[in-house]
């Protein structure tokens, strides 16, 4: 594997401007680690000669003094944005092979800052998992595998996480040095976690949905997977703008958030919330939580216990939320206008072939919950109700942040696992959402860490979530809680050739 | 006043509400930029949005809300600063996101009463439920391939209004006057072009039968009656078929039925049970739409004339009568010819527009309406344009020529559409003054008929029409009838 793979986007993109390597050279390197990389099945699509094409112009920019923080950074795309005249398919057999006609905003905003596109990374399919184990392409192996009690390595495979894997697998196998994720329940945030990464998810709103295959409308969020938070903090501001073409994107500055990155967090005040201590947690997790209490302490922060009541409520009400949008959102795909379509028994057989064969069991049994929680006689019970629940919990973090500047969590309950562990148990497979999913639910901005590792040497993550719009100082503490964890560690290389 | 209907075991009484959908004349589709014009060639009006391609999101186009908020301030309704466009799902080929973007819950328009006006002269208020705003599908064609149904999405996302009625209107002559009032309304607020022959309004018709007095019954509902004729024939059917079924000892259903216009009747869609179950919900898309009250005055000071003013500034400042007034506001292209006319005719003949207006409208009403519905055709396409028809008015007014004279004019105007003035010049139909002219025609004509001339003086007054026939004889009808009484009657008399 070759140096250029391992810098962090801040490494890479000093290194350009200094002129020590070019775009194209990082870019070949990344192509060739993309080859050596394929059996984490991390893309489901190499663009290797468009990004050779942007890698140039990138160069070009950069030789003409008009480099941006992004230009020629190599970045891997998760499949749900569409990318213009290239496989877009939210990793789902029903839009079979779709190639859009538009760039979403989001990419757009990254190619015209002259980032490079690597090609289309592979997830849960419709971003529906936290395992990456539903893509139609089949699931992507995490790069970490799991340290044994004699100091060898699990021969078995792990889950990169999800919905994002296979950004974060391109990301931690050295495959890219960034990538794009989505977060609608914690679908950057918890894989960053399971591969020693940074995931953050801004304040809903702050990127355009435009062009992102929709799953649920009103927590859809896009934002960046990198090695640091500073590197996140890069991407993000490309990533960032208001969009007349989203509604629901909000007309605010982009700030620069790289100067948020102090280092000083002395008299920040540090929320601890009470509820996120629950049963059946690994003491390994309650232990790095406390760890990272101590290190913001360290810094000079101010630790302050606080209380979101309404904590145990998220999950149930997040799989009520979502589904219900995404059953909505998925009914487009019927057949009639593009990807996948069966013929069958007139329009309703048509329907029923092509959506029986184009999804998943995962994107169905999602589309079910929601169908039904939106059905006349149950729609009070469940979607009004939730949606009331919703406003509560929103409410528990407006009140926290009277008090607070920033919550510190767990990201997840427990270290990757191994693949199929949790599969057949879909209750056991949202559990793993349950401290992300609030701060998706209020649309509040939040990071995900490297912070440690786990008994069998594998990567822990620790959440910080921010006030609405005030990314920067949650950027700012994030970014002192990395120093203070000081992790450094990668995936031992077990995959390609060695 | 009640009209009942007498049934083989007593009276019924027929109630009817309105669910009428009025597109909106916008440049724009409700959600997307693409065009709303109407008869492009197939899936040509579409954009990425309108076809309901993988991440694409709709954007209000504000000239719609502003058209309804329009539409609501002309109907008189309340208007609601906050609004919420939903989800309507269901799956069909020309409904391509699998839902419909409607309000349901919090429509845009709220409450209003219209009153409308019956053939009797009498008057009724229906009130009005809400107007919303919602999408429209695309058309699904079947008659394009043997086994295929083909399908065009120009007009999916185009912006409807539907105006529901409460349940008000006891009659199809009522739903009528009703139904027209509205087209009249939107046509003159601009918001609706009113084109039913193109779908630019149609109605879904509810009906139920009771007798006076009772709860309401059971009500079928007839869907997209493209036409108020159609609409009446509904009424008619299906009140017939209710009471059928109820003095049978039956049991209307409830259920959703279609018209046929070969037929002139209604038959089962799909019963309740077979109803779409919606699952509404707000859409996570589109925030709720608020604006403010100063939002909404502004768009009421800048309001086109409303039929009910324009027909009192005609009775009051013009002098027409009632009847005439109300005849020309009925329809806004009427009003609007009957308008231009009259400022045309003013500057011709340089007189105050109340000293001609009742001429004016006499004749647009009498003369211009009964031949234009002798030929079949609208006042758009009438051949006397309001300048050609200024002009003929005042050729009068200025004595240029006579009345019986302007008939004649007129047909041949309405047959080649020639200027009046060019008609006179050419087949020299000039009214004659020139009293010495006909002072001499006159002294010939009594010379010819001497014996009349006798019996006149002996007391046969009525022989004083006999004299000026001949005179206009003479002079093909131009002599000016003023001048031939006045020179006529001392001679005669002398």
């Amino acid at each position: 594997m070759s140096e250029l793979t391992r810098l962090t986007l801040a490494e890479a993109r000093d290194g350009l401007a200094k002129g020590d390597f070019t775009a194209r050279e990082m870019t070949a390197q990344h192509l060739k680690a993309m080859e050596q990389g394929r059996e984490l099945n991390s893309y489901i699509v190499e663009t290797a000669d468009m990004a050779l094409d942007m890698a140039d112009k990138a160069d070009h920019m950069i030789r003409g003094g008009n480099a941006t923080g992004m230009t020629g950074i190599p970045v891997a795309v998760k499949d749900l944005y569409c990318t213009k005249d290239v496989h877009s398919c939210s990793a789902s057999h029903i839009l079979n092979g779709f190639k859009p006609k538009y760039e979403s905003t989001v990419t757009a905003n990254l190619w015209q800052d002259g980032a490079v596109m690597l090609g289309k990374t592979n997830m849960d399919e419709f971003a529906m998992g936290s395992s990456n184990e539903t893509s139609f392409y089949g699931p992507v192996k995490n790069p970490w595998r799991a340290t044994k009690a004699d100091g060898t390595l699990d021969s078995r495979d792990y889950v990169p996480g999800g919905s994002s894997g296979g950004s974060v697998a391109a990301v931690a196998g050295h495959m890219a040095i960034a990538a794009t994720g989505t977060d609608t329940g914690g679908s950057i945030r918890q894989p960053a976690a399971f591969t020693g990464l940074v995931g953050m998810k801004p304040t809903y709103g702050r990127c355009s949905r435009w062009g992102m295959i929709a799953f649920a409308s009103s927590l859809d969020q896009a934002g960046p997977i990198t090695r640091t938070v500073r590197d996140a903090a890069i991407m993000m501001e490309s990533m960032a703008s208001y969009d007349v073409k989203d509604s629901t994107s909000v007309e605010r500055t982009v700030p620069n958030y790289e100067h948020a990155l102090t280092g000083d967090i002395r008299g920040m005040k540090i929320g601890i919330p009470k509820e996120y201590r629950m049963d059946g947690m690994p003491d390994e997790i309650e232990k790095l939580w406390q760890q990272g209490i101590a290190w913001l302490k360290d810094a000079g922060a101010e630790i302050i216990d606080i209380s979101l009541p309404h904590t145990k409520y998220a999950l149930p009400t997040y799989y009520i939320v979502a589904p219900a949008e995404a059953s909505s959102n998925l009914a487009r795909y019927d057949g009639v206008k593009y990807g996948l379509r069966v013929e069958g028994d007139g329009l309703p057989g048509m329907y029923k072939n092509t959506r029986a064969e184009g999804f998943g069991d995962e994107v169905k049994r999602r589309i079910l919950i929601g169908t039904y929680v939106l059905s006349a006689g149950y729609y009070d019970a469940y979607y009004l109700k939730a949606q009331k629940i919703r406003t509560l919990i929103a409410q528990d973090f407006a009140k926290a942040y009277e008090q607070v500047d920033v919550i510190l969590t767990p990201t997840a309950p427990s270290a990757a696992f191994a693949m199929g562990e949790k599969s057949d148990d879909p209750i056991a497979m949202y559990l793993n959402d349950v401290f992300t999913v609030p701060a998706s639910l209020a649309g509040l901005p939040a990071i995900s860490v490297p912070a440690g590792l786990s008994a069998d040497a594998m990567p822990l993550g620790l959440q910080l979530i921010g006030r609405a719009f005030d990314e920067e100082t949650m950027f700012r503490a994030a970014h002192v809680l990395e120093h203070a964890a000081g992790f450094t560690a990668t995936p031992k290389v077990w995959w390609g050739e060695k | 006043m009640a009209k009942y209907i007498q049934g083989a075991t007593g009276e019924w009484e027929v109630v009817i509400g309105l669910e009428i959908h009025a597109q909106v004349l916008s440049e724009a589709k409700l959600f997307s930029g693409s065009s709303t014009k109407f008869g492009a060639e197939p899936n040509t009006q579409v954009s990425f949005v309108c076809s309901a391609m993988p991440g694409m999101l709709p954007v209000i186009n504000e000239e719609c809300i502003r058209q309804a908020i329009r539409t609501g301030l002309a109907m008189g309704c309340e208007i609601n600063l906050r609004s919420v466009f939903d989800r309507k799902n269901y799956f069909y080929a020309d409904l391509p996101q699998g839902y419909q973007i409607s309000q349901f819950k919090d429509p845009i328009v709220g409450e209003g009463v219209m009153e409308i006006t019956l053939d009797d002269g009498s008057t009724k208020s229906i009130g009005v439920e809400r107007l919303h705003l919602e999408q429209d599908a695309g058309k699904s064609m079947h008659d394009q391939h043997p086994s295929q149904t083909y399908v065009d999405l120009n007009r999916c996302g185009v912006a409807l209004m539907e105006i529901v009625s409460k349940p008000d209107m006891r009659s199809a002559e009522e739903a009528g006057a009703y139904f027209r009032k509205i087209r009249t309304l939107v046509r003159y607020a601009g918001t609706c072009d009113g084109n039913m022959d193109q779908g630019s309004m149609r109605a879904d018709v509810n009906v139920s039968v009771r007798r006076p007095g009772a709860e309401l019954g059971t009500r079928s509902e007839t869907k997209n009656v493209n036409s108020i004729r159609f609409m009446m024939q509904v009424i008619d059917f299906e009140t017939r078929r209710q009471i059928d079924i109820l003095e049978d000892g039956g049991e209307v259903a409830q259920e959703t039925r279609q018209f046929d216009p070969a037929t002139g009747t209604t038959s089962s869609l799909r019963s309740k049970e077979e109803a779409h179950d919606y699952r509404y919900f707000p859409d996570p898309d589109l925030l709720p739409l608020e604006f403010s009250q100063d939002y909404v005055d502004e768009l009421a000071k800048n309001m086109p004339e409303l039929p009910d003013a324009k027909k009192a500034r005609f009775v009051e400042d013009l002098g027409i009568s009632d009847y005439n007034a109300a005849v020309l506001v009925a329809e806004k292209e009427n009003a609007d010819y009957f308008e231009d006319l009259l400022v045309e005719l003013s500057a011709k003949c340089g007189q105050d527009k109340a000293k001609i207006a009742t001429q004016a409208a006499n004749w647009v009403i009498v003369d211009l309406f009964g031949a234009l519905k002798k030929a079949g055709k609208p006042i758009i396409d009438s051949p006397i344009s309001t300048a050609h028809g200024a002009e003929l008015l005042a050729l009068q007014v200025d004595g240029t020529i006579s009345g019986r004279i302007a008939k004649d004019v007129f047909e041949i105007m309405i047959e080649t559409g020639q200027a009046p003035e060019q008609i006179v010049e050419e087949k020299g139909l000039k009214q004659v003054s020139d009293t010495g002219a006909i002072e001499a025609m006159i002294d010939e004509i009594l010379a010819e008929n001497q014996d009349k001339v006798e019996q006149y003086r002996g007391g046969k007054d009525k022989l004083f029409g006999f004299f000026v026939g001949q005179v206009m004889k003479k002079t093909q009808g131009k002599a000016n009838p003023q001048v031939v009484n006045q020179l006529l009657r001392p001679k005669l008399d002398g």
